[in-house]
């Protein structure tokens, strides 16, 4: 009896439900932008009512202003976009050599016990370490030249892809494996055709990751003598303390590495859906 | 004619302590055109069994010969169809067809034309295009054996395939069993814990006692031929003849005298 009476209660409009659910999708969303908006409030409050010195900490609009005269203008000898071309080269240069590196590291570990006794004390040498801890020891070998920063964001990067890429190639289950063996696959058409397949899904996180790391240590290895860069731009500007442009370097960093997760995340659903539908 | 054969098999793990048989002097032949099921409950070494017939596995004593010739490692001689399918997510259904085809370095052509027939066969026309986690058990199932059919194997070496899959899916799926052997011309070794699947599927069936695993019966039927030459699969099942010799073996595989060590 009461089952039904319950029942009835909830029976709505069938447009309504629609709305209730789409409400409820969106409410997430609500909540992000009010908080933002809240800060953004408070922020604007505290540095025009005096409360903080607009030295420490601009108003919202200065940075918008402030980010305007970067793209025009430019600070530092080069624009915004020369800066942030420069940044973008070197954490791709070295997004490419680690890759590079790093997947047939990362397959040698996974397949070869002598492999792997060979390249893991490297990698896990390597992989506590802080970047700032060896860039000083890279300059002093490969000078002050872009070739030490790429080789620093490289390291840094590094890592991550090699981990990745030996756990995705052991996610190929046994029967896959056997399977492919049964059919006659050469060990080279194992790897091609299995083994590498296998471990897309992961080689891609493991990329999602090296790039966090790479913009980590991009800024540190260009407060060493560059001249251009998002780093260096920074830099610069905090040592007259220009802080609007400290915020928007900041607040252009954090756009460009928000743009490439949700470009890998696209790549991820569109290309590798099997790794959420297993 | 040719045979897959144990000859004297004994099976252990090495790093087991006391190196306890798992398999101890199996000596068992599947000729092309038998369709032999190995039956015994968990324990008895069936999977192992499989698993050296396949070459996945390496004997401790005894050979497995391939027309008297002795087998070391896995072939395409011999497909194997697993009970969790062993599928290439990564692939649709028709590359996973392809996927022996293509390790022989068949043109693009040839191999859809092959995966595409092979599919037909197992009642997946049209479905080629399908990812393979949009398919159900079933279908998955029926795409790893159109897989192992496409290796143009002498013999199907099947582990509990049906295992995983309902209960209207799985008599489906005998019935399919039966029409692909008949048609493929191969010796076919399935191993199973139904003894129902086992009575209707098997020109022989082999009961294999536990610790250590050895054949403890060996018998012949014609269920499966006479589902083949058109009678129904239902009426089979029930037969007083099917449902008597059904029994016989439950007994067979429960009797205490096949379970004590030897």
């Amino acid at each position: 009896m009461s089952v039904i009476a319950e029942s009835g209660a909830v029976q709505r409009p069938e447009g309504e439900r629609k709305r209730a659910r789409r409400l409820r999708k969106l409410l997430p969303l609500f909540a992000g932008l009010t908080v933002t908006a809240a800060i953004l409030v408070i922020w604007h409050v505290a540095s025009t009512s005096g409360w903080v010195s607009p030295v420490f900490l601009p108003p919202p609009a200065a940075i918008v202003a402030a980010l305007g005269r970067l793209i025009q203008v430019g600070y530092v000898d080069s624009t915004l976009l020369q800066h942030v071309g420069a940044s973008l080269g070197r954490v791709f240069s070295a997004l490419f050599f680690s890759v590079l590196i790093g997947v047939p590291a990362g397959l040698v570990i996974a397949t070869s016990p002598i492999g792997r006794g060979v390249l893991d004390p490297v990698v896990e040498f390597l992989r506590p370490l802080p970047p700032l801890a060896y860039l000083p020891l890279v300059i002093i070998w490969f000078g002050i030249g872009e070739t030490s920063k790429v080789l620093v964001i490289s390291l840094a990067m590094a890592p991550a892809i090699i981990i990745s890429t030996a756990a995705g190639v052991r996610s190929a289950s046994k029967n896959q494996v056997n399977a492919a063996r049964a059919f006659g696959a050469t060990p080279l058409q194992l790897l091609r055709h299995v083994l590498l397949p296998a471990a897309i899904p992961s080689i891609l996180t493991g990329i999602r990751i090296a790039l966090g790391a790479g913009w980590t240590t991009l800024v540190a290895a260009e407060l060493v003598a560059a001249g251009r860069g998002l780093g260096y731009m920074i830099q610069s500007a905090a040592q007259f303390l220009v802080t609007d442009v400290v915020i928007a370097g900041i607040l252009v960093i954090s756009a460009i590495a928000f743009a490439f997760e949700a470009l890998l995340r696209f790549v991820e659903r569109r290309y590798v859906p099997w790794s959420r539908n297993p | 004619m040719s045979e897959l054969r144990l000859n004297a098999v004994s099976f252990a793990y090495e790093h087991a302590p006391g190196a306890a048989r798992v398999l101890d002097r199996v000596t068992l032949g599947v000729a092309k055109g038998e369709f032999v099921v190995v039956l015994g409950q968990s324990g008895s070494g069936k999977t192992s069994l499989l698993n050296l017939a396949a070459g996945f596995l390496e004997p401790t004593e005894g050979r497995v010969t391939l027309d008297g010739k002795a087998v070391s490692g896995p072939s395409a001689d011999r497909a194997v169809v697993f009970q969790d399918d062993a599928l290439f997510a990564w692939s649709n259904a028709r590359d996973n067809v392809a996927f022996p085809l293509r390790l022989r370095g068949a043109s693009r052509d040839e191999r859809k034309r092959r995966a595409d027939a092979l599919l037909a066969d197992v009642g997946l026309a049209g479905q080629g295009g399908k990812a393979i986690w949009e398919l159900s058990g079933g279908m998955r199932q029926r795409v790893g054996i159109a897989r192992a059919l496409a290796a143009e194997p002498e013999f199907l070496l099947m582990d509990e395939p049906l295992g995983a899959l309902d209960a209207m899916t799985r008599d489906q799926m005998q019935e399919l069993l039966l029409t692909i052997w008949s048609r493929s011309n191969t010796g076919a070794l399935l191993i199973t814990h139904s003894v129902e699947e086992a009575l209707f599927l098997a020109t022989r069936v082999v009961v294999l006692a536990a610790h250590p695993g050895r054949i403890a019966l060996e018998q012949n039927f014609d269920f499966g031929r006479r589902f083949l030459a058109g009678e129904k699969a239902r009426a089979l099942k029930s037969e007083p003849e099917f449902v008597a010799a059904r029994e016989a073996l439950i007994a067979a595989i429960h009797d205490p005298a096949y379970a004590v060590a030897a």
